[in-house]
């Protein structure tokens, strides 16, 4: 299964508001800076 | 408090990690990272590393990134790799592909909870070897076709993005459709041997548009490791990921002598939490080292706060800064904005920069001249049992 | 955990028992948790941590609604749970639990 790139975090300036009330998030494993 | 928020201030345990096993590498890539090639006499037993597997499972850290030099030419590297999947933690782990036969390939393929990624820097020989050595194009393709004829599905082919493959986003994205593999890309940083070919092999301005333009366009399938956020400022698009720096947050670096590092590319004494020899062990360094915890504090962004691509790019690479002689609260040397240049000009004519804490390269490296000094002289190959501190250097 | 949870796809039902599929684990954070899958290698974060105690609730409670009473979801946000729960079915992240769970 291919891992799924990040949806949108909630630092978005614009969406903030939506975003922050979603309950469940999801990222990519890949999704983190500092990991090879 | 939003989730981002959470992340920058810490978490009781990271969400994954680097981890490398060996400072010993077949190969001696131009930049690498974590200048690795000989073994180091000091690194972690068989013992110690399940300890540290160990702790990791206690901590909930669902998932480590593998990697060194060359994680596979450890004796004991499949038998860690079995017992970290025993063990609740999923590994993921990075190689040049030297150990991966076709039997090799069956055995993982068959095995749950691992995942392989295979690093070239080129899509043809030409470009890769370049900087990764003649016949590791060869070496890694063959990797990738006997994974893919195991049946091993989704393996992931790492790239770093340089000056001279930028052109060639197109052909790795076929190279992974082609072995049902999926493509990464991620930015090269002026760490380890990195700093001494950065000038060289970093992307133009040009070229980071590139990148950033054709992430926008392929970016479903591509993984990033989050690399690219400085780019964010060139569209209104924001690259996904967490884009923020994990660094001694959400992430961190164990090397292989047991030193922890906030990050793979920050191997450099002032990014050092601790040692997981040390009482406590890797816990007590992630939770309460000096280093994690003043990463964990609000970050001054000093004259980056005014931009108004700040909160996109967030001030960009703490590693990259570091090692180009930047200070940590201004431009990232890649700033998109150009913001880093008169910054940049200024460090040219100063002091020396930085260097890595360690340097385990086979031969001498080739430093750039500073202050008059003569560059460094390729020496003889050293022995991987040398371990003499000024085995390579001089 | 010992129940028997179903990876099939079916709808969402809060009528009836869930529970966290077994190749998913679940940490508790400040924010919430974080939840990983690790046959889907598939990352999550929960947001609040009333969820997560519903969550947590599942495995021990009749039906999903029941799970969402004995966490103490008011009223008003019911909808907004279930919302969130049925996507963390369509994920696979829970699944429906077999009606005859012995221990």
């Amino acid at each position: 299964m291919s891992e799924r790139t990040a949806h949108r975090t909630v630092v978005d300036t614009d969406d903030t508001a939506i975003e922050e009330d979603l309950l469940v998030e999801d990222v990519s494993i890949d999704g983190m800076c500092g990991v090879y | 408090m939003k989730l981002v928020d959470h992340f920058e201030q810490g978490l009781d345990a990271p969400i994954c990690l680097t981890w490398e096993l060996t400072y010993a590498c077949n190969l001696a890539c131009e930049h690498c990272l974590s200048s690795s090639g000989r073994r180091d006499p000091r690194e972690l037993s068989t013992a110690e590393a399940k300890a540290v597997i160990d702790e990791l499972q206690r901590m909930q850290v669902f998932y480590v990134n593998i990697g060194g030099g060359e994680p596979t030419v450890r004796q004991d590297f499949w038998e860690l790799l079995d017992y970290a999947i025993a063990h609740q933690v999923g590994v993921k782990f990075s190689t040049n592909g030297v150990r991966i036969t076709p039997e090799r390939a069956r055995q993982l393929a068959a095995t749950d909870y691992v995942d392989v990624q295979i690093s070239i820097d080129g899509a043809t020989a030409e470009v890769n070897d370049a900087v990764r050595g003649p016949g590791s194009f060869a070496m890694a393709y063959r990797a990738m076709e006997n994974l893919a004829e195991a049946g091993f599905e989704n393996f992931k082919i790492s790239v770093v993005m340089t000056r001279h493959n930028v052109g060639q986003l197109d052909e790795f994205k076929a190279i992974a459709d082609k072995f049902g593999a999926q493509l990464r890309i991620t930015r090269l940083r002026p760490s380890g041997r990195g700093a001494d070919v950065w000038n060289d092999l970093h992307p133009t301005t040009d070229q980071q548009l590139q990148i950033y333009d054709w992430l926008i366009a392929n970016g479903e399938q591509v993984l990033t490791g989050d690399s690219f956020f400085h780019l964010n400022a060139l569209g209104s698009t924001p690259l996904a990921g967490l884009n923020l720096c994990g660094a001694g947050r959400v992430v961190c670096l164990i090397d292989p002598v047991g030193d922890v590092y906030a990050c793979p590319f920050a191997i450099h004494d002032q990014f050092l939490g601790g040692n997981i020899r040390d009482a406590g062990g890797f816990e007590t360094v992630w939770r309460t080292s000096e280093l994690f915890t003043s990463l964990r504090q609000p970050q001054s962004g000093g004259a980056c706060t005014s931009c108004s691509a700040f909160d996109a790019c967030k001030g960009g690479c703490m590693a990259a800064k570091f090692f180009t002689g930047l200070p940590l609260d201004g431009p990232d040397p890649e700033c998109v904005k150009g913001n880093a240049e008169s910054a940049l000009a200024l460090v040219g004519s100063g002091g020396a920069l930085p260097q890595p804490d360690k340097d385990h390269s086979r031969t001498g490296r080739t430093r750039p001249v500073v202050l008059g000094m003569p560059t460094l002289a390729v020496g003889a190959p050293d022995r991987a049992c040398d371990t003499s501190p000024l085995a390579g250097l001089r | 955990m010992a129940c028997a949870v179903s990876t099939e796809a079916a709808p969402f039902d809060p009528a009836r028992p869930y529970a966290l599929a077994g190749s998913v684990s679940l940490r508790p954070e400040q924010f919430g948790a974080l939840v990983y899958d690790f046959s889907t290698r598939r990352l999550s974060f929960l947001k609040s941590p009333l969820l997560v105690s519903v969550v947590r609730e599942l495995a021990q409670q009749p039906d999903v609604t029941a799970a969402l009473a004995a966490a103490g979801v008011p009223g008003a946000e019911h909808d907004r749970y279930l919302r969130a729960l049925a996507g963390l079915a369509e994920t696979g992240t829970i699944g429906p639990r077999a009606e005859e769970e012995q221990s």
